[in-house]
């Protein structure tokens, strides 16, 4: 079996966003750079794959080179190879979509894991965009996963529970949290991914059709009030303040 | 045409659509574009509601092969339709589903995408968006450079206006079976509550709530102001039994609700990401100095558990949930 795991470098979540002077872009300085929350639960699956059936599992990511390090990380936690697709992984989803879609048509790859959303652009978009584009079977949001011979069946999150999606493999997958609890690197597997080469390859060029024009702060939050007394009487202070001034109720 | 992808459910518009819908009438209204209202299912009775909201056009694509939610299918089916119709803008709320659907038709169309979109406006007969990015630590503006234009729109955001169009019915092909994939079963959750992102108050709890059993005082403030619960990161991640989906935050569930109460919830960045769209948050927290309180509307500095009791027994007294 082949598996193909797509991660993208992402600011942390801890992160204070600042605009850049160009006004629509994010100001790289003082961003500490992460693999994408989601991505870690996608290649903790492809690398369990692996262990329980076989499999051989190549890591993917399109950026720059500081995209080598996600890289790194994925192939210190077992995935057997990597690859740089040399271009901007910050576009927009159908970029990048083209991008992946190009490297992987043909290669054979039965499973095509990513996250079921990046934490910079959350455009949750890009993993069905590729399955489209490759013409293949997308399960997205998923929180449970079972292979059998040539087909899946997977747990989706959907509003208010779950459901069940089955398919034919190639498929697309996206993980939601719950599918696993992503494992820590050994040193073993540290050393052993130093000695490994990522191989770069210029990533086929791909406009953007949604493009970002500016970037905004949020507006400031208008400043609050704090309800003093007993805890019965701020309940009651509360629930007026909601329904007199906020009109909630 | 503006094209307003439509779920039913239990034979009614699903309020998500009914949100999509109004916002695509504006659309329409200030381009003079007429406004289309796409469904699909083994049957689609109920979609004439659609007219409410303005629908000029009611597409139906019905047949025993889309009983099933399947991706593909409905990608291919919703593709189709905007081809047939010359639409240049393409609209679904953004559910599970709708996210699901819309950049798979996007991708097939070779169209733009803009998820989870909390503003909409033509300019220049040009679609623009302006959507939360980074889960709301910024806003970004979305021009499109490809013909057609998708967009999801993000629950609780748009107004719905009623405005009655003429809704004429008319029927489109559905696609035959062999899909990649279908959805063979839908296991729901104990309680059947409406989901964090279409609830309208949140009550959740962070780290202060101690343990998962706690969260009984929350479900209780809950029922009695008409909420759902939600969870920090922190909660979640501490073994308390709590799932995944309670989740508010950046890695979690972004959420817009008109209330938002947060017990026991320090604040931390990823946090405040994931719930500063809500209209109204109060605080509760022990420590005044919580960076919580800086969001908040109203703050409580005290024990949660003295005021969330006392506030759930002032609700019933109210009466306030009902309305």
């Amino acid at each position: 079996m082949k598996i193909l795991v797509a991660l993208k470098q992402v600011p942390d979540t801890e992160t204070k966003i600042k605009v850049a002077a160009d006004g629509r872009s994010l100001d790289p300085a003082d961003v500490k750079w992460i693999t994408g929350p989601y991505d870690e639960y996608a290649l903790e699956e492809a690398i369990r794959i692996k262990e329980a059936k076989g499999a051989d599992v190549v890591a993917l990511s399109v950026g720059g080179d500081s995209a080598k390090e996600v890289l790194r990380n994925a192939l210190a936690l077992g995935a057997d190879s990597a690859v740089l697709l040399k271009g901007d992984g910050q576009g927009d989803a159908f970029a990048v979509a083209q991008m992946i879609a190009a490297f992987a048509q043909g290669k054979g790859f039965d499973l095509i894991f990513c996250g079921n959303k990046g934490i910079g652009g959350d455009n949750a978009a890009m993993g069905p965009m590729l399955a489209e584009l490759m013409g293949i079977a997308q399960a997205n949001v998923i929180v449970k996963l079972e292979l059998g011979q040539g087909t899946f069946r997977a747990e989706r999150e959907i509003e208010g529970g779950s459901e069940v999606v089955e398919g034919a493999l190639p498929a697309v997958i996206t993980a939601q949290k719950g599918l696993n609890e992503p494992r820590y690197a050994s040193l073993k597997g540290i050393m052993a991914a130093k000695k490994k080469t990522i191989e770069e390859l210029d990533a086929t060029s791909a406009p953007a059709v949604a493009v970002v024009s500016s970037l905004a702060l949020p507006p400031e939050r208008p400043a609050g009030r704090l309800l003093a007394g007993e805890p019965a009487a701020q309940a009651q202070a509360l629930l007026q303040a909601l329904k007199d001034e906020a009109k909630v109720f | 045409m503006i094209l307003v992808f439509c779920e039913l459910k239990d034979g009614k518009i699903r309020k998500p659509s009914t949100e999509a819908l109004s916002a695509g009438r504006r659309l329409a209204d200030a381009s003079g574009q007429p406004l289309g209202a796409l469904f699909a299912g083994a049957s689609c009775a109920g979609a004439a509601e659609a007219a409410k909201y303005g629908a000029d056009v009611i597409l139906t694509a019905e047949g025993a092969t889309l009983g099933s939610y399947s991706s593909d299918a409905y990608a291919q089916l919703v593709a189709d339709a905007v081809k047939a119709k010359g639409a240049t803008v393409l609209l679904a709320g953004a559910t599970a589903m709708g996210k699901d659907v819309a950049p798979r038709a996007a991708a097939r169309m070779g169209a733009g995408y803009a998820s989870d979109v909390t503003g909409l406006s033509m300019v220049e007969g040009k679609l623009q968006a302006v959507r939360p990015v980074y889960a709301g630590k910024a806003f970004a503006t979305i021009t499109f450079t490809s013909a057609v234009q998708v967009a999801s729109t993000r629950p609780n955001v748009f107004p719905v206006v009623e405005k009655a169009g003429p809704g004429a019915v008319e029927s489109v092909p559905a696609p035959a079976g062999d899909f990649k994939s279908v959805v063979k079963e839908i296991l729901a959750k104990a309680g059947g509550k409406v989901d964090l992102t279409e609830a309208n108050v949140i009550i959740s709890g962070g780290r202060g709530m101690k343990n998962g059993d706690n969260f009984k005082i929350l479900e209780e403030l809950a029922d009695a102001l008409g909420g759902v619960v939600g969870a920090s990161r922190a909660a979640v991640d501490a073994d308390w039994g709590l799932p995944h989906s309670m989740q508010v935050g950046q890695t979690g569930k972004v959420v817009s609700p008109t209330l938002y109460i947060a017990c026991g919830i320090s604040g931390a960045i990823q946090h405040l990401a994931g719930m500063s769209g809500s209209k109204f948050i109060v605080a509760i927290n022990k420590d005044p100095e919580a960076p919580i309180f800086k969001v908040a509307s109203y703050g409580i500095v005290g024990d949660l558990f003295d005021v969330v009791p006392e506030l759930t027994k002032a609700a019933k007294a109210m009466g306030v949930g009902k309305g």
